[in-house]
């Protein structure tokens, strides 16, 4: 009943249902390994893979991201169970919290089996600074999630909405594309370093919209 | 099925109103629905029917006018009247089983002894051998069930149903019925839309027509029930 | 009528003095000469456009709580304000690049925030013609405003900081960075005149759509009958 409580269990439900037919995280991980190998094939020397590849990592995952976030919603359509959730609990923040974290757990997931592959396809050392791109990977996908759970409503009830939510979401996610290359590339470089910047940046970012969903997330669920 | 507990609650429509940008849904709907009525919903598809118990449900706000509800006691959660819905779609999760869905549930309305609580209401609507099957597997009739096991997690005071009967075939149809007879002779006030007359329309107390988005009739007025129920114009 | 035709009057000749002005009164900047004069519609156009994605923002917030339909109509007019000044934006900068630098398009802060700003608004409307019921619409549509205007500084942020590490040309000078005088008094006309320009398209569009909510009005009231 409290927004702890509720959240859990809706959590519990997200993670429940994906584990369980596991259709959302195989698409999404093949789509990304897809996306990281075409890319890949555009490069001709190593040292351009090794420039390059950080922002089309980050790429690869925002396009995975705005097609995984897609069923958000939609699912709750089907046999109108978000109206069962609107009804069940006290605040519909429970609903977007209770998503949001799924989401950044799968994309997370995804992105932690598709590292070491992209390790190897570019030649980028990530052992010596995994810990620090798991920080990267956590901040960047938590922005990309929250915004992401938060469009996939608004598309959820307009037309075209497999079309609409990479619309609205890509250009919204500029500012986690730009800080979160920035500070992948700064642990890939040869002499590697903590983009600090980078890193408080992504959390505001996480912060500003994880509150703007707050304080207006219930007039996303309005009928 | 209700534990002698329930609280007996009615409610009222002040003037409600409803609409989508330049369609009314609703105008003018002024009814007092006293607790313990059975009252039946009846009218054309689009005559505001879903609209109005929506609005009760609490899912829908109006565009204008008020909606209260009056309870005898004083025991209610937080002051508020407790509503069950049922709706035309069955609100649960097709990918989860019926113990899960309506352990989530339960969790989340904060019932007291959630799991009692659902094996309780499985074995009333005779879920209770398939608590372990996911509901994409269930039937109609099944789905219906698990959608009004789902309503009367928090012992409704007040049952609100959009067409509970149709795609049952007699057998659930009856079993529908002798459901809500027990519910209503518990103390619970039911609001349900329906199509025409059935086992279900036959325990009514009480009859209103809509008619695009107004009341055109009703049994408190003088009506019969069967001239709303069958469409016959007064 | 005769008011609107003397308010379209007064904002034609500001513009007009205001071209002038850029033209003929501004000095000649030393290294670029002529075209270094688009800088003047550049820049003002710049910060009208912010200007008016600053008033559809606020006409979101004021749509969401109060839920009338004057605030929605006022988002939309602001937000194809704002796409039109920035479309000049993004046009300008090309224009002005390729004599100077040989090149049509430079990845500086100003125009690569400027795009991201665009295509953010311009998803804003597209929004808004994929769905049909209006208030539905309206209140979405003010929700995804209010979201996108938040992201605006964050966009602008990100850019400064990580797209213009590298030494690129920036499209005519840094801001304000040693501005002559008179190029000041030039480049503050031209935007007070850009302003009057916006205010104007602003108040038509406006009324457009206000003629439209109030013809739906009048349809809902005699139904009502």
């Amino acid at each position: 009943m409290s927004l702890l409580s509720n959240t859990t269990a809706l959590l519990g439900k997200e993670l429940r249902t994906e584990f369980r037919s596991r259709e959302l995280l195989t698409t999404t991980v093949v789509f990304v390994l897809m996306v990281i190998v075409l890319f890949s094939f555009t490069f001709e020397t190593s040292s351009e893979s090794r420039r390059f590849g950080p922002g089309l990592l980050w790429l690869a995952f925002l396009f995975a991201a705005s097609l995984m976030l897609q069923p958000c919603f939609l699912r709750e359509q089907a046999n109108d169970t978000l109206s069962a959730l609107r009804l069940s609990v006290d605040d519909p923040f429970a609903i977007f919290l209770g998503k949001l974290i799924a989401n950044t757990c799968f994309l997370l997931l995804t992105e932690l089996l598709l590292l070491p592959i992209f390790a190897v396809l570019y030649n980028v050392p990530i052992l010596p600074v995994l810990g620090w791109l798991v920080l990267v990977l956590f901040l960047g996908s938590l922005g990309v999630s929250i915004a992401g759970t938060a469009l996939s409503a608004v598309s959820a009830q307009a037309r075209m909405r497999e079309l609409l939510l990479p619309l609205l979401l890509l250009p919204l996610l500029t500012p986690v594309l730009v800080a979160s290359t920035q500070v992948t590339a700064a642990l890939l470089d040869p002499a590697p370093y903590v983009e600090w910047k980078g890193i408080g940046f992504l959390a505001v970012f996480d912060l500003v919209f994880l509150t703007a969903l707050w304080l207006f997330g219930e007039y996303l669920l309005e009928e | 099925m209700n534990p002698p507990g329930i609280v007996a609650a009615g409610l009222h429509f002040e003037n409600i109103g409803k609409r989508y940008g330049s369609l009314f849904a609703l105008r003018h709907v002024t009814l007092e629905i006293a607790s313990g009525d059975c009252v039946v919903l009846a009218g054309r598809n689009g005559s505001g029917k879903t609209t109005l118990l929506r609005i009760a449900a609490g899912l829908s706000r109006p565009s204008s006018g008020s909606l209260k509800f009056s309870s005898a006691a004083s025991c209610t959660k937080d002051g508020q009247v407790k509503t069950g819905f049922v709706a035309h779609a069955t609100m649960v999760y097709d990918e989860l089983t019926a113990e899960e869905n309506l352990l989530l549930f339960a969790k989340l309305q904060g019932i007291p002894n959630a799991h009692g609580r659902v094996q309780l209401l499985l074995a009333d609507v005779d879920l209770a051998d398939r608590r372990d099957s996911l509901v994409r597997t269930f039937s109609r009739g099944m789905r219906q069930r698990m959608a009004i096991a789902r309503a009367l997690l928090r012992e409704p005071s007040i049952l609100l149903l959009d067409e509970p009967a149709t795609g049952l075939d007699p057998h659930g149809a009856a079993w529908l019925a002798g459901t809500l007879r027990r519910l209503r002779d518990g103390g619970c006030t039911m609001l349900m839309s329906l199509h025409g007359e059935s086992e279900v329309s036959a325990m009514a107390t009480r009859a209103v027509r809509l008619d695009t988005g107004k009341v055109v009739a009703d049994t408190a007025s003088g009506a019969s029930l069967k001239s709303i129920l069958t469409f016959a114009d007064a | 009528m005769a008011k609107q035709t003397i308010a379209a009057a007064l904002v034609l000749l500001l513009v007009a003095a205001a071209a002038y002005a850029a033209f003929f009164v501004a000095p000649t900047e030393r290294s670029m000469g002529l075209i270094q004069r688009i800088f003047y519609l550049h820049v003002s156009s710049a910060w009208t456009g912010l200007i008016a994605f600053f008033i559809c923002f606020l006409s979101n917030l004021t749509y969401v709580f109060s839920r009338k339909p004057r605030w929605d109509w006022l988002g939309v007019s602001s937000a194809e304000v704002g796409v039109t000044f920035t479309t000049v934006v993004l046009i300008t900068g090309p224009i002005w690049a390729h004599p100077v630098w040989g090149i049509w398009w430079t990845w500086d802060a100003r125009l690569t925030s400027t795009f991201v700003l665009w295509l953010l608004y311009v998803s804003y409307l597209l929004l808004r013609t994929l769905i049909e019921e209006p208030d539905r619409r309206a209140l979405l549509s003010a929700l995804f405003g209010i979201f996108a205007f938040l992201d605006v500084p964050l966009v602008f942020g990100a850019i400064r900081w990580w797209r213009t590490q590298h030494p690129q040309p920036v499209i005519m000078g840094a801001q304000g960075s040693g501005l002559d005088p008179r190029m000041r008094s030039v480049l503050l006309f031209c935007w007070l005149a850009m302003m009057a320009l916006m205010a104007f398209l602003m108040r038509e569009r406006y009324q457009l759509e206000a003629m439209r909510g109030e013809v739906e009005l009048i349809q809902r009231e005699a139904e009502g009958q």
